[in-house]
């Protein structure tokens, strides 16, 4: 933790959004907008996405907004934040990917960035090729990769079918190998975004572990994640962003407690007036999530409570229905649910989940919301609200935290037997 | 080792990242630094088209030999084009080798970037290797049809001469062509989505503009050096020059085409590096 090895300062980026909410542009807009006035005509053309044609001027926002911190040699930083806090912008300006609009940031180190695991995997290729080639776009050397190789095969756990393509694997066996080859990169700064929320509980630990190792060797890691225990397990320091902006910046566990609390207390209901700017498309458009306790008072681990999804149809007749999952802030889910597909005509729609009392360990959740037609296809899909639910006073003398990712109320019966009878039953087993 | 990083650390940075204003160097150096994935994108291009068609390589000589027996029908025997005093039909199938090799490269790299996308938005890289790459790997398809080339010429008697010493050079400035053109077209296509719907009308166009199909000599100077400003009247021409042995020597031509090849070349390269940083955003 001596020298630094990651100095950010100032940076800011800025994010056009015409490409977003009208789609990509076509020669017809640029030309019909800049008609006769070859000097916009050219502008539109060079200057990209800085100089779009006149009424889109206004159209953009910051996604990172001075944005400063830095990271000593061999630390493991985390970065924490709500959806849409910049996490991933602020990666992908640290490894070059995109350019900030501001400021300036330095790395002393050769940057190996993992945004998501398989990238590049090509499913006609087999296992063998897509690991020299997966390996490649990683920033590794050829020779590298050779000597790498049985140690990634035997990893992955995939020796049998190393040379089938990888169309053929499973999707688990693909995951495998895929963070395999990412998990033997060997830079001196390792930038990773979330990589670890994919695959089952199993394959999660083993990669958990992989990121302990690879931080204990000295390795200087920028780590996004949504599991809260993930990070304070494995980072010394936390930036925290919010809206584009550090909120805080410092010691794991108090930066992390804070970010819990506050989660807890942001509002458990989020809404869109307009539709214009609401989430979705031109299929549906999300109006309200919101999660409500069965009373006024805080939801518990007693209580029941309910989901509602409004959103807006602008489908002539479609057969949706609505899903929710619930995750738990180590990122697994605790259960899924969806409504029965009905048919519908353009409007709004309000669909309620009601979760009964007694299911929910006390802890903090989020939501995310399906809107899905035909029962397949998936119009939308958007990590929603977070809401906590709270701990009871118990009867038992019991001050711990509750184990366990659900705790419902369970039904006991418990037979003692007195002493005596017990000793009279074995003998019985003795006589037979 | 930590005191080696230490010691870099002291001095100077890796990588320094801030917003980068108008035209930009090429950096051919860092492309340089990144040939190995460079070598990966062709290899993996080739093996996969390989891969995905059912008769695989048999599309490289099919698309020639198609071509060049339609051309030897129609413009040949009905229109009796000229053929600059070799058989027509190995006339034409040198010019739709060359020609097919531009053409196929120009139109994979104009959507090479859009194909990539989720590369270009998860991973950095010098951005310029997917265009390269895309146009490179076409030479493989080249070689195949150039194989079937040397076939028919063997069948006609004909044998090359010392002038096979420059086919490289006319090879390279269709490269440089396609190069150019797909340069320019691919940073387009990023932000210009109809770019895509622009590109096989283009070639169709370009086609009628080459000597593939009819010779250059129809012209008259100064007509035809005016002609080479198609870069490509230059290398279709060079090429069937240097392999089978065309009459004339039409160096003014060469000079034009080189000249035009290296300006798009030029051109196209900047204009990508300009509008690079704008890719990871709008892809
Ligand atoms: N290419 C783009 N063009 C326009 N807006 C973008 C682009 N990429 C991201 N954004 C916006 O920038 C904001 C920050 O996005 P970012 O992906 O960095 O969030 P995040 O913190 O990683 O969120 P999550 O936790 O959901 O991954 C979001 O509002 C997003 O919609
Ligand atoms: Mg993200």
């Amino acid at each position: 933790m001596s020298a630094r090895i990651i100095e950010v300062e100032g940076i800011g980026k800025r994010y056009w959004l015409h490409g977003r909410t009208r789609g990509y542009r076509t020669l017809r807009d640029t030309v019909s907008d800049v008609a006769g006035k070859p000097a916009q005509w050219a502008r539109a053309m060079f200057g990209g996405a800085k100089n779009p044609a006149r009424k889109e001027e206004k159209a953009h926002f910051w996604a990172l907004k001075d944005v400063s911190f830095d990271v000593g040699h061999g630390e493991v930083v985390g970065i924490i934040g709500r959806n849409g806090a910049g996490k991933s912008t602020l990666l992908k300006v640290l490894s070059r990917i995109t350019e900030p609009t501001t400021g300036i940031a330095k790395v002393y180190g050769r940057v190996g960035s993992l945004l998501e695991v398989g990238t590049g995997f090509h499913p006609e290729l087999t296992g063998r090729e897509n690991i020299f080639l997966n390996g490649s776009i990683l920033g590794m050397r050829k020779a590298e990769i050779e000597r790498k190789f049985d140690e990634i095969v035997a990893f992955a756990e995939i020796e049998k079918f190393i040379d089938e393509p990888v169309k053929r694997y499973s999707s688990g066996m693909y995951m495998r190998l895929a963070f395999s080859v990412a998990a033997h990169l060997e830079p001196e700064v390792l930038f990773i975004d979330e990589v670890l929320a994919v695959g089952d509980a199993a394959f999660q630990k083993k990669c958990l572990g992989k990121m302990g190792s690879i931080s204990r060797t000295g390795r200087t890691v920028l780590f996004v994640s949504h599991n809260m225990s993930a990070v304070q397990s494995l980072c010394t320091r936390v930036v925290w962003l919010n809206r584009g902006q550090v909120h805080e910046f410092g010691d794991t566990r108090a930066v992390v407690s804070r970010y819990l609390q506050t989660a807890a207390r942001s509002a458990s209901e989020e809404s869109w007036p307009d539709p214009e700017n609401a989430p979705g498309n031109d299929k549906v458009r999300l109006k309200r999530v919101a999660v409500l306790p069965f009373d006024d008072r805080p939801i518990t681990v007693e209580t029941p409570f309910r989901i509602e999804i409004e959103f807006w149809n602008l489908l002539e007749r479609a057969t949706l229905n609505t899903a929710v999952e619930i995750f738990n802030h180590e990122e697994i889910c605790v259960f899924s649910s969806f409504s029965r597909p009905q048919e519908m005509t353009p409007g709004s729609v309000t669909a309620v989940c009601h979760v009964p009392g007694e299911l929910l360990n006390d802890a903090l959740y989020r939501i995310k919301v399906f809107l899905v037609r035909d029962a397949r296809e998936q119009l939308l899909i958007r990590d929603s609200v977070n809401f906590e639910v709270h701990d009871v006073e118990r009867e038992v003398a019991y001050f711990g935290k509750w184990t366990g990712v659900v705790r419902p109320a369970l039904r006991w019966t418990v037979d003692a037997q007195p002493d005596g009878i017990e000793s009279q039953r074995q003998s019985v087993t003795v006589e037979r | 080792m930590t005191t080696n990083v230490n010691a870099a650390a002291m001095t100077a940075p890796r990588a320094i990242i801030r917003p980068s204003r108008g035209w930009v160097s090429l950096r051919l150096g860092e492309f340089w630094e990144f040939r190995e994935l460079l070598y990966f994108f062709v290899w993996r291009e080739v093996k996969v088209r390989y891969k995905q068609t059912a008769i695989g390589a048999a599309w490289a000589i099919i698309q020639p030999l198609f071509t060049m027996l339609i051309f030897s029908l129609f413009f040949g025997r009905l229109a009796k084009v000229p053929s600059d005093g070799i058989p027509y039909p190995v006339f034409s199938l040198s010019g739709t080798v060359i020609w097919t090799f531009f053409a196929n490269g120009l139109s994979q790299s104009a959507s090479s970037l859009v194909d990539n996308s989720n590369l270009i938005s998860k991973i950095y890289f010098p951005r310029l290797i997917i265009p390269v790459a895309s146009v490179l790997s076409g030479l493989v398809d080249f070689a195949i049809g150039f194989m079937l080339l040397v076939v028919f010429m063997i069948g006609n008697g004909i044998h090359p001469t010392g002038r096979i010493i420059w086919l490289p050079a006319f090879v390279l400035l269709a490269l440089a062509s396609a190069l150019g053109a797909g340069l320019w077209l691919s940073a387009l296509n990023v932000e210009f989505r109809d770019v895509r719907y622009v590109v096989p009308f283009l070639v169709q166009l370009w086609m009628f503009a080459t000597p593939v199909a009819y010779p250059s000599s129809l012209l008259h100077e100064p007509w035809r050096t005016v002609y080479a400003l198609n870069p490509l009247a230059g290398a279709v021409e060079g090429f069937r020059w240097a392999l089978v042995g065309t009459k004339y020597t039409p160096g003014s031509m060469f000079v034009v085409s080189a000249v035009m090849a290296a300006a798009a070349l030029l051109s196209g390269a900047f204009y990508f590096r300009r509008m690079e940083k704008t890719f990871a955003d709008l892809i």
